[in-house]
């Protein structure tokens, strides 16, 4: 039980701590979105048609909502994690009984909690250029849930690992913006090249974005039981890590 | 009277550009439960270390370290529960009010519904009026009682002090050494490190005094200030002291001290000075305190 109110408890503080802050960590990413959607939607709305009968602005809000969760996950361990070891106040977590497992599952909850605060925010005012389809909504709530775990999961791992905040943006930038923006977040990889599309396909952050696209329009590149494979075994290979990391101290206990 | 801390050989090595370096260098000793040990030595000596290991910031390179009976890795949970550790450095999380805080440090030991204790933690460090205050608006004072409170907040059996009056005003360091004497009073273990040796001498019942990560001393307090040197000679001068009295002089300015065993070594150094034609003004001649005790232990090791 003690473990359970410690965990819950670390969680119940991470949320609170970036909905503190939610102008920036909530309402300033649904603005972002939505100026993609503007100025995409408006170039391209009648020059590009993926699938058919659905229109280029509606095809591409999944998309949108999904990056928007995946970079907010991730922001939240991350960030997170790395102001307590900056500032130096991880001691007090440090210095209490809680388990690896408390640590994972709290700093993974409050991220996945904030991705999908985010990513419901965008869907809400994205309404206004395009009514949803919702074709098979199951799999938008498995793949939005799996990628958020998946991201909350790489910023834990990405925060333990760094030291300065400039290591944690690096790995935003370099690792987790390129391979959501080559996920076909603004296209079908349908419409790469073949090489290109090989390529994508080696790309986790495809099947997650495909698979949550399929929940909107019941149509997808790749079968979502696949991406489901890819995504969930994804996720269950950085959680054993991030799992091992913790347990092991990294970087926590020298 | 049964063990609240135990180090048993304590190693701790950290690499550094040419080799490693033994911060730790096999450190044994027990604290009983009830006690008020200080933990004493030089910068760079190994006490921080010894007491991050001890709260499981920092692990052991070998050795084992318990408290209250729970080893500090095999059974880390057990082990911290009983231990409430005061940071040195003066570190806040900025997000939360100090009740905030308090409620969360609760909640990361399995309690929910603590108020009552945190009430009186709030009072007891004079801190009733600041519960709803951002930490971030707290003066430096201030958010070192909150780090205090938040060491208490499970009400731990051992309390660790890592320099908890470091840059603290004369108000706040009673008020604190009211706090926590009380809670040694109640039955808590209390460790603390120092670097004000007067804090150490009014508050500890024993002492261990640690240099390059070894136990140099580890005594009564009162057996401590007993076996050595127990005079302190204290002159003012403007001239130049003879060598064989400058060798075992402190000088600050135009004060001179040198610490001496009986009455004969008091004559004999007057002896001394009066040959060297050394003008002195002020002559007190006193009880040595901590502070010539360690001084000359750290001396006398350094020459072994």
């Amino acid at each position: 039980m003690i473990r359970l109110e410690g965990a819950r408890t670390l969680f119940a503080k991470e949320i609170l701590r970036f909905w503190k802050v939610s102008v920036q960590t909530v309402a300033a990413p649904v603005l972002t979105a939505m100026l993609y959607l503007l100025i995409f939607g408006h170039v391209l709305e009648d020059h590009v048609q993926v699938f058919p009968g659905v229109r280029y602005t509606s095809f591409l809000i999944p998309g949108l909502v999904m990056m928007s969760v995946l970079q907010n996950a991730y922001a939240n361990s991350s960030s997170s994690l790395i102001q307590s070891k900056v500032t130096g106040n991880l001691v007090f977590l440090l210095v209490t009984p809680l388990s690896h497992w408390a640590w994972f599952a709290a700093y993974v909850g409050a991220s996945v909690v904030r991705g999908l605060a985010v990513g419901a925010g965008v869907l809400a005012v994205t309404v206004w250029f395009a009514p949803p389809h919702l074709e098979e909504p199951g799999w938008i709530i498995v793949f939005a849930l799996l990628g958020a775990g998946m991201l909350g999961t790489l910023g834990l791992i990405a925060g333990l690992w760094a030291e300065k905040f400039d290591q944690t943006a690096a790995f935003q930038n370099f690792i987790i913006m390129p391979m959501t923006f080559l996920s076909g977040v603004f296209y079908s990889v349908h419409s790469l090249p073949p090489f290109w599309q090989a390529v994508s396909h080696l790309n986790p952050f495809f099947y997650m974005i495909d698979g949550f696209r399929r929940g909107f329009f019941g149509a997808s590149d790749v079968s979502p039981w696949l991406s489901l494979a890819v995504v969930g075994g994804s996720f269950l290979a950085v959680s054993a890590l991030a799992l091992r990391l913790l347990a092991r101290g990294y970087k926590l206990r020298t | 009277m049964s063990v609240a801390v135990e180090f048993e050989e304590v190693v701790k090595t950290y690499a550094v550009p040419r080799g490693t370096l033994r911060a730790l260098d096999g450190v044994s000793m027990t604290i009983e439960q009830g006690e008020f040990f200080g933990l004493l030595g030089p910068n760079g000596a190994g006490k921080t270390t010894l007491i991050s290991i001890l709260a499981g910031l920092t692990r052991a390179a070998s050795g084992r370290v318990r408290v209250m009976g729970h080893d500090v890795v095999d059974d880390y949970a057990a082990a911290r529960r009983s231990i409430g550790v005061v940071p040195q450095e003066l570190v806040f999380d900025p997000f939360f009010t100090v009740r905030e805080c308090l409620r969360i440090q609760s909640g990361y030991f399995g309690l929910r519904r603590n108020d009552n204790w945190i009430d009186a933690l709030l009072a007891g460090l004079g801190l009733a009026d600041k519960g709803d205050v951002n930490m971030r608006q707290l003066s430096g004072g201030m958010k070192r009682r909150v780090l205090v409170a938040q060491a208490l907040v499970h009400r731990p059996p051992v309390i660790v002090l890592d320099e908890p009056t470091a840059g603290v005003d004369v108000e706040l360091r009673q008020a604190l050494w009211g706090f926590i004497a009380g809670l040694n009073k109640q039955g808590h273990t209390v460790l603390l490190t120092t670097h004000y040796l007067e804090e150490a001498e009014a508050l500890c019942g024993r002492i261990a005094m640690l240099k390059q990560g070894r136990v140099v001393a580890l005594d009564r307090t009162a057996n401590l200030l007993a076996g050595t040197a127990s005079t302190m000679l204290q002159f003012k001068t403007d001239d130049a002291l003879p060598p064989e009295v400058a060798a075992r002089a402190r000088i600050t300015g135009r004060i001179a001290q040198v610490t001496a065993h009986d009455a004969a070594e008091v004559e004999a150094l007057l002896g001394q000075l009066r040959r060297a034609g050394v003008r002195i003004e002020d002559l007190e001649i006193g009880r040595a305190d901590l502070e010539d005790v360690f001084l000359e232990i750290m001396q006398r090791e350094t020459v072994s």
